[in-house]
Formats: structure tokens, sequence, C-alpha cells
């Protein structure tokens, strides 16, 4: 957590301190009414060592606040608390419950003379609302999509199993939350799509459909190639949180060398070379290929092989059903496969899928990649793009971005100032706040520009960096950006 | 059972008199005529031919048996053999002189064995010592020798649609010359040598020509060789093999057809199918020799289908009408009376009937389990069309239904023909785009043969009734309509609207706007004006709808009236404002529209804003703020 800026100040070395979590809790005030019964009201408290009264006076606190607020607007309750040194985030997904989250400004440790303790200067106004408030709504999304609501916990085992549930998913969640660099994306909460020619994409459309049909127990399929979706079964807001895990988490778990994407012809040296190659390919009947189970079993040769799959929560007609996630990749190429939880997912089912997807799936991701390097070489040689760009649509869900690097498991890289992400969120938040469509430009320091623009439902954010520009250049500037990369859409200027 | 003969006779033959002692029946490959002929022509002949046109009857003097009688081309003149020296001529032309006169073969001691005309005035004489190709002058009633060719004869056969006369040479007769006849030429294609399964000793002759037939199958001439199986090889059944005979360069043993049986058999040519009728089992197999088989080496083949009779045929009594109740009279199929001439015609000289042998397509489907296979087959028919399409609706319906991968092939390789149609039309219509100096003269518009099975036929008789087929998943439905568009796409044809709009509707009857919008995302619906308006007729059920059918008017460019249009009802009168301006058609674009918008609005201020854009246009066009009247 700790982050060393390079700043100097007079001599003295400045310590800064990056956004970190101080507290997450839930809690449901219905559950301890009385007097003395207050602890019964908390479901979950992280830190989980914090002492018992401290852990009741904050939730109270929390509960004073949400009721002293809903006064003023009965339909909206406050949403967060800003104080010098940390703000609080409070968000009801279901009646009655509640979750904050706690996040403690970032600050500056400037060292005193003489062996004083160092003055601390609390940055408040650097953090973002926006920003923090939809982690807040993503981690119960994504507590949902692995437990379903918190309502069903209740039902089928009361406080207890909840209790449970929420310890056991939220210690380790937590743990993969890095405020420090949450930013507009997380916003967004976007897919990221991954650009393919009509032919390929119908190619894709077939093998989902024809592995839908041959093994009729699927119900769902998402198709993935580079971590960018293509297609989804789902609907757009489970396939977001389904998106979100597998991005986050999933896939930088089991990323490895995959067989080389560049020359498709390679597929077939590497069938020859098996021995050699870095993964060794599977043989089903007389086909070799490189599909594997990212989730379920890991070797399925293995007598041992437990064939067990992460159960996930999707919303269906009547509420929700529950589903079994079989997550199945060769090279770049990844299908999730959802079937209701109710059947048992057994060797045999995973023999005959790995023998049926295998082979197609390995094909097909060396046509995807085929097509890719094809399209890549008539744009033009791949280079640093020059124009730093985050581009949303909130009817797809679709994001594009620039400015990111590929996302780890660990740490979100930006190739910009934090700075400069925040203006980028400032703007979104002026943005949320009419329907109209608008433009904003703003100034930002060092010869930087930031543009944010807003049509319809989509919002395209640009960050310029040209010497001694002025506004006319710049918006020229924005103009030339849409017309070459933004087309094929509806964008006014 | 009933339902797969897959072969029948004509409905309506030929009818003539039938054979006796003193009625001789002829027949006459080139022109399909009967000739039956009564005492030796004194009291009459009659020529049947496949339509009324073709049908004569004449009285001609009787002089002697006949051994021999054909009409040239167009029944222009009659020739009649009576003896092995011989041949006598009767004109046929009006105004023409009837009296006969005679040609004598011009090589001494020779015999002739027949003769064929190969036009309305050219004959030729097959004699046992070689041809004589002569011009017959009906005015003058003589005739010119063209050519002549000197060669040992066993037998010939003549193939009249290419005008080649095959002779069976040397003492075997295996050695065949095929002569071909054009406008007064001879010309000697290359001969060959057919492989007897034993070489008999001492040589006699082992080739009969009963076991040799000549026909066109797809456009090429071939010669079909019965090969009996013989005692001593240890080959399973007899074969048929095909001698492919290029017009130019050496023939070439093509193709073998397995017979796996053996006994007596006669071979029919069928809508490009090879027949082959087996007497003692009475059943006959069908061969398509472009049909090729993975598991065959590239010229053995086997049968396409299980051997079946022809469909089993009733006599109607004719002339019956003083005893109608009677019903119709059996036919006995594979009779030995029967005589089988090629291409397609079966004759049964005892009864007097000639029939044409047709192909029944309908019970093929069920006979060929693999749909692959049969829809190559199908394809290749003539009147293919109707039976595919019920194939095709076979596939995606009932109890048949075949899994995805099948419906997948099958429609590749409707499409692949779909294709292979659309740009030889289109390389016709360049080639008469470029002029008539060249290209478009040798190039003949191509023929649009059944076998072309458009988007709107699948569309009508398909596509339609199976989505709306209750008791079919949607899911299926909108698994085979995409795959039906990705074939289509594969082959690089532009899909139809209506596809489109059959996807979409089943898509928004099941509420799979999501879907959809993946689709549109990734173009696979292709833009068009009428899908972007059945798109903004979805917003009320599905909002994104609106920005998708933005987007497509925006990509198709000549849309910016409706994008106009479309804003302005949103009431975004600015950004239909900003819009016209940066597509640049500011300066003609009428103010009323956005004026009666911003009003709308209530905004006054929009209004203002609006009204001021306008009177600086004006300023800018016309120097003045003012509007012109009537133009705004």
């Amino acid at each position: 957590m700790l982050m060393i800026s390079p700043k100097m100040a007079s001599g003295m070395q400045e310590k800064q301190y990056t956004p970190c979590l101080l507290n997450f809790f839930i809690y449901n005030p219905t559950f301890g009414p009385r007097e003395g019964e207050e602890e019964k009201k908390i479901l979950f408290y992280h830190p989980s060592e914090v002492e018992k009264n401290e852990k009741i006076r904050n939730v109270g606190l929390c509960e004073a606040i949400v009721q002293f607020t809903r006064t003023f607007c009965p339909t909206k309750p406050a949403k967060s608390l800003h104080t010098q040194k940390n703000r609080q985030f409070f968000f009801e997904p279901e009646e009655n419950f509640w979750i904050v989250m706690v996040v403690r400004n970032p600050m500056i440790e400037k060292p005193n003379k003489d062996g004083k303790p160092p003055t601390i200067e609390y940055q408040e106004e650097e953090i973002l609302d926006t920003v923090y408030g939809a982690v807040v709504r993503q981690c119960y999304s994504m507590y949902k999509l692995f437990n379903g609501p918190f309502g069903r916990a209740m039902e089928t085992g009361g406080v207890e199993l909840l209790m449970q549930k929420l310890e056991k998913f939220f210690y380790r969640y937590l743990q993969t939350l890095h405020l420090q660099s949450c930013d507009l994306l997380d916003v967004f909460g976007g897919i990221s799509f991954f650009p393919l020619d009509k032919m390929t994409y119908l190619k894709i459309q077939s093998f989902v459909n024809r592995v839908e049909e041959s093994l009729s127990l699927i119900k769902y399929t998402a198709f993935l190639y580079n971590d960018q979706l293509i297609w989804s079964g789902l609907e757009q807001d489970d396939m977001r949180t389904l998106y979100k895990y597998l991005t986050t988490s999933l896939f930088p778990r089991h990323s490895e060398p995959e067989a080389p994407c560049g020359t498709p012809k390679t597929v077939k040296l590497f069938r020859l070379a098996g021995r050699d190659s870095p993964l060794r390919p599977e043989v089903a009947g007389n086909l070799l290929h490189y599909g594997r189970f990212l989730t379920g079993p890991a070797n399925l040769k293995d007598p041992e092989a437990k064939f067990r799959f992460p159960k996930i929560f999707v919303a269906s007609e009547d509420g929700y059903e529950e589903l079994h996630l079989i997550v199945y990749k060769a090279m770049s190429a990844a299908a999730c496969f959802m079937i209701n939880a109710s059947v048992e997912v057994t060797r045999e089912f995973c023999e005959q899928l790995d023998g049926l997807v295998g082979p197609q799936l390995t094909l097909l991701a060396s046509d995807i990649c085929e097509q890719f390097t094809i399209n890549r070489r008539t744009s033009g040689p791949e280079k640093e793009p020059q124009f730093k760009f985050i581009y949303f649509n909130h009817m797809n869900l679709a994001e594009k971005s620039t400015i990111h690097m590929r996302k780890t498991a660990s740490v979100c890289l930006t190739s910009v100032h934090p700075d400069l992400m925040k203006i980028l969120g400032d703007i979104n938040c002026d943005f949320a706040r009419v329907d109209e469509d608008e433009e904003i430009i703003v100034k930002a320091m060092t010869d930087y520009w930031v543009v944010g623009k807003k049509s319809d439902q989509r919002e395209l954010y640009v960050i310029l960096n040209q010497k001694n520009a002025n506004l006319i250049e710049v918006n020229e500037e924005v103009k030339r950006l849409c017309a070459t990369q933004f087309n094929n859409i509806f964008f006014l200027d | 059972m009933a339902e797969e003969h897959y072969l029948e006779l004509s409905e309506n033959p030929v009818q003539f008199e039938h054979a006796s002692s003193v009625n001789n029946v002829f027949f006459d490959e080139a022109n399909k005529q009967v000739f039956a002929v009564r005492s030796g022509g004194a009291t009459g002949v009659v020529v049947k031919g496949p339509d009324d046109k073709s049908s004569v009857a004449f009285r001609m003097d009787d002089k002697g048996e006949v051994k021999c009688i054909k009409f040239s081309i167009g029944n222009k003149i009659l020739a009649v053999q009576r003896t092995s020296k011989s041949v006598d001529f009767i004109n046929f032309i009006p105004d023409y002189p009837h009296t006969e006169f005679t040609q004598e073969c011009k090589t001494r001691n020779a015999s002739i064995l027949g003769f064929c005309w190969t036009s309305w005035n050219e004959i030729v004489f097959i004699t046992d010592q070689g041809v004589e190709f002569y011009q017959v002058f009906p005015d003058k009633r003589n005739l010119k020798l063209l050519k002549s060719q000197s060669i040992n004869v066993n037998w010939y056969q003549y193939c009249p649609e290419t005008a080649v006369i095959l002779l069976s040479t040397t003492v075997q007769g295996n050695v065949l010359q095929p002569l071909a006849f054009k406008n007064g030429n001879v010309s000697k294609m290359s001969k060959f040598e057919i492989e007897l399964p034993v070489i008999p000793k001492p040589a006699k002759l082992s080739l009969s020509e009963r076991d040799v037939a000549m026909a066109t199958i797809y456009g090429q001439l071939y010669v079909m060789y019965l090969k009996h199986h013989s005692r001593t090889a240890n080959s399973p059944g007899a074969e048929v093999v095909l001698y492919h005979l290029p017009r130019e360069g050496p023939c070439k043993k093509s193709h073998v057809l397995k017979l796996n049986t053996t006994g007596k058999f006669a071979l029919n040519i069928v809508d490009n199918l090879v027949v082959v009728h087996h007497q003692s089992s009475q059943t006959s197999l069908i061969f398509d020799i472009r049909l090729k088989e993975p598991d065959c080496s590239v010229n053995t083949q086997q049968p396409v289908l299980p051997a079946r009779s022809i469909h089993p045929y009733r006599i109607p009594l004719s002339g019956s009408a003083v005893v109608p109740s009677q019903p119709p009279v059996p036919c006995q199929l594979y009779s030995s009376s029967w005589s089988v001439f090629q291409p397609d015609i079966i004759i049964s000289a005892s009864e007097g009937y000639l029939w044409y042998l047709q192909v029944k397509l309908p019970p093929t489907v069920k006979l060929l389990q693999d749909k692959g296979k049969l829809m190559d087959f199908l394809l290749r028919r003539r009147d293919c069309k109707m039976v595919i399409l019920s194939v095709c609706s076979q596939i995606l319906e009932g109890s048949e239904k075949a899994e995805l991968p099948v419906v997948a092939t099958v429609f590749d390789k409707l499409n692949q023909v779909y294709k292979d149609y659309l740009e030889a039309e289109q390389s016709y219509a360049a080639a008469v785009e470029s002029g008539p100096s060249r290209g478009a003269a040798t190039q003949k518009r191509p023929v649009r043969t059944q076998a072309v099975i458009d988007q709107s036929d699948m569309y009508t008789h398909v596509l339609s009734s199976f989505s709306e087929r209750k008791g079919v998943s949607h899911k299926f439905i909108i698994a085979v309509l995409m795959e039906y568009i990705r074939s289509l796409n594969q082959y690089q044809i532009t899909v139809q609207h209506y596809l489109y709009e059959l996807v979409i509707k089943t898509l928004v009857q099941h509420n799979h706007f999501y879907m959809l919008h993946q689709f549109l995302q990734y173009h696979v619906l292709n833009d068009s004006k009428p899908l972007a308006c059945l798109l903004l007729s979805l917003e009320g059920t599905y909002p994104p709808a609106h920005q998708l059918s933005l987007d497509m008017l925006k990509r198709l460019s000549t849309a910016n009236d409706e994008i106009v249009e479309v804003l302005l009802s949103k009431q975004q009168v600015l950004g239909a404002l900003r819009f016209i301006r940066s597509v640049g058609a500011h300066d003609n674009v009428s103010a009323r529209k956005f004026l009666d918008a911003a009003r709308q609005t209530g905004d006054q201020m929009l209004f203002y804003t609006v009204f001021r854009s306008f009177q600086q246009r004006n300023q800018r066009l016309r120097g003045s703020p003012a509007f012109n009247p009537g133009t705004f």
C-alpha cells in the first residue's frame, strides 16, 4: 500500500500515501433493534480484529447518519460521508441490508525537524464518490454472482448461513480490492469487445450453436478472445459481473505462456511438434488440441480429478437461477459454458466436452488470430496511439481505453498521471448530472488538455498533450480523432 | 416399399402396332421414331415419333423384306435398306419427285451393315469393309460420295447427339474406332482398345455390340462397356467400364461402376445418371459419375442407391371405350422382349410400347441417408427444386430433424451452386456491358437450372414457415437462420433484407434483445434503411434500438434526412442542427422544420438560438438575415 512519491520538498523527503481500505462492514438494523443486541446487526466486519464496541459504534454511526439524512430526502439516503481523514460509502443493495466501506483519504506525511512527529496532510478532495461508490456496488454484484442475493442465504439457512457466506466471500475478495488504482473504468464497469470481421464472428456463432445443440445441458455460452468479449448468451448485467470476474481474477490466475499468436500456420506445426511446445496439447481422438479447463478438473486423466465447478447466480424470468460455470480455454480463446446447477457435471460430460470443444476451439482460436493479424496488418503497423482516450457506451457497456495497460490481477496500470485521471472522473460526474449532450474541455497542468464529450449514451474522454495548443486546435484535434476512430457510429460533433 | 421405386416409365408411352409375322418394327435412335412396316410397306408404314409432329403414315411398294428404315433429320428423305448391297431413297419433300432411287455401296464385295443419317441430306453407309459418307441430292435423285474410309468392321454404334459412329474392328472386335461426322467432314478420333476379361484362343469376335453403348453424360461423350463377370477371375460381379471420348485427345478409361452381381444387364442414361437394369433380379441400379466416394479410388463407384425395380406399370387398355370398367393390365417389367436404347428409351416390340425411363426424386430422399451426399445428388438432377426444398424443410422439423452441422453442410452445398450461378450471371452482364464487339457473342447467357435455390426460395418454402412453427425451440430457429446467413456470407452472397427481418422478428418475439444488440454490434445484419427503420420501431420495447438505428443511418451516409427527422422527433433540435452542419447541408436545409421543433419544446431560449442560427446563415448566404418567403 505504501507508495513513495519521487517528489522532493525542500530537501526533506515527503511520504505520499494512497487511499486505502479502513473498514468494510455489512449490517442489517432490523436484526438487533433493541438495546444490548446491537452486535446482532453486524453480519460482517473487516478487519475482524476490531474490538466489539468499536464495531458497534461505527455501525451505529452509519445507521444514524443514514436515518438522519433520510429526513431530508426519504427516497435518496446519504451515499457517502466526507471527513478529514476518511470517506465512508453507504449502499443498500437489498432492503435493510447495508454495505459500508470506509476509505482513508490519501495523505502526505511531511517529516519535521527536531524529532517532532511528522505533519500529516490529508487530501480530502482527491478521491471521487462515483469511483468508490461503484466499487462498493461491484463488491455486492460479485457476491451476488457467486452466492445469490443476501435474501437467498437468509431463506435457506438464516442469519448464520448468511454470515458464513459473507465471511467466506469477502475475506478473500477484499484482499483483491486495489483501491489506489480504482478510476473511471470502475465507474463504467464496461466490457471490452474484441473487434472481429463478420465472417469470423459468424463462425463463432456457429460454433456456439453447435456445441449447445450437441451438449444440450449447456444453457448459456459466452465466448472471449484475448480477454475481450465476443459473444454472450447471458444478459448484459450478469455478463458485466462475470466479465469482471473472468478478466480480473480467473484469467490472470491462469495466465501462462500460450501457444504464440501471430503465424496461424504454427498451429499445425505445434501439432506435430507437440513435445517441444510450451503447452502439451491434449490428444483427443486423432486431433491434437490446446483445450483445457480453467474451472473444474485441471487434468481430465487424473483418476482423482474432482468435477466440481464454481456456481454462479444469474437473473432469470422468475428471480435468479443457479448455474455451474465451466470455463474452457484453448490458446487465447475462452468459452464459458453454463449448466443448470441442479444437474451434476460428470466426468463423462467433461470428457465429451473436451473431445468436442477442444479441437474446434483450437481451430477457431487460430482462425481468429489469423484474422486479427490480417486486420492489424491492413490497418498499418501498430504504433503507440497518438491519442489517449477512454470511450464508453452505456447502451452495450462497450469500453475502450488507450490509457490503461493490460489489467492484471494485482494492479491496473494507467499511462497517465493520477491527477489527469481525477479530471476525467470529475468530468464524468458533471455528465451524470444532466441528460443533455455536452462537451467539456479542461486545460490541465503542463500542456495537457482533457476533453470530455457526451453524445446520447456515449462518453468519450481524450487526453491531449500539445505544446502551446489553444482551444480551437484542441477542438480540431478531437474532431479528427472522432472521424478516424468513431466514424461508424453516430457521434455528434 | 411402394414409395421406394425411384425409376418409372413415362406415363404416356408411344404406342404402335406390335411386331408380328406381318408387321415388322424398326426403331431409329436419331429421330426416336418407331416404324411399323406392314407387309414390306405395301399395306402401310406407320411412323410414331415422340410427338405428333414426327408421326407419319404412308405406303410404299413391297420390294422385298425391309432390313432397316430411317428418315433423314426433319423427315425429309426416307432411306430403306432391303439388300446388303444397296439402300433405296424416297423423297418426302413436297414438290419433289417421289419415285425411289437407289445407291449401291462403292466397295466391291462389301455388304452393308447399316446406315445412319447425320443431317437432313447426309448419310453414312457402314459396310463390313469400311464407311462411305454420301450427300443426297433429292432433286437430282442421286448421291455424291463425300468421303470413304476403308477398315474392317464387325459392328457399329451410332450416337446421334454427337454424330459419332463407333466401329468395332480387329478379329476380337475390341479395338474401337470412333468417327465424328460434321458438315460433310469425317474426322477420325483416337482409337482405343477395350480390355477383355478373357483373351480367347484362338482369336474370335469377343466383344459383342450388345455390351457396348455410347451416350453423353454431363455433356461429355462416353463409351460404356458392360464387362461381364469372368469365371476365372475372382471379381465379385460385373462392371460397367466408362471410356471418356473427348473431342480432341486420347480416349481414357474414366470410371468403373461396380454392379456386385452377374447376369443380363441393360444400360440407360437418364438425367445424367447411368441406369443399369438387371434382368434376373428385376431391379435397376443407378450411378452418378460425378458423385465421389471418399472411400473408393478415384474412378471406382458403387451404386448411389440400393437396387430397386422400376415402378410397377399398368397398361391402360387402349381403345377400350367399349369396356371402360376393365382395369388396366399390369405390365411385365424387365421382360425379355424389351429392347433398351440410348439414352432413356425402352421398347416392348411385342406389346407395341415405347417408354421413356424417368427418375423420380422423392423416393431417393429416404434411400440416401447421408444428407450431404443426397444434396450433391439432387443438385445435379433436372427437376430437383421442390425435392431439395422439401429436404430442407424435413431436416429442420419433425422426426427427421438433422443436427446443425448437417444443416450447415446442406446450406453450403445449395449456396455453392447459387453462388456459381450468380457469378456466371455477373460475368455475362459484364461481357454484355463491354459491348458486342468481343466476348458477348461467345458468352452465352447462363441458364438458371432448378438447382439454383436462392434466398427467396429458401425464405418462401422453408425458413418462414419453419420459424413460425410451434414446438420448435427458438434457440434452434435462431441457430438455423444464423447458419444460413453464415453460409451466404461464406460464399459472399449479399443477404436479403427479409432474412434479417426474420432473425430480428424471432429474437424480438423471445425478448432476446441483447443477442440482437450483439449481432448488430458485429454488423452481422447488414446496414440498410429498412433495417434502421425496423430498429427505430423497436425503440419502445428496447430503448437501445434508438442508438443502433442512428448508428446504422450514419454509416449508410445517404440517410442524413432521416437522421434529422429522428433527432427532431426526439426534440433534440440542437443536436439535429449540429449534425446537419457537420455534414455540410446546413445551407440548403429548410428552417421551418427546425423552428417548428424548437417551438414545440416550449423552450424560448432554444427557439431563439435556432432562429439566430438560421438568421446568421441567411446573412452569410444572401447578405440579409431575412428569410426568403416561401423557401423556408
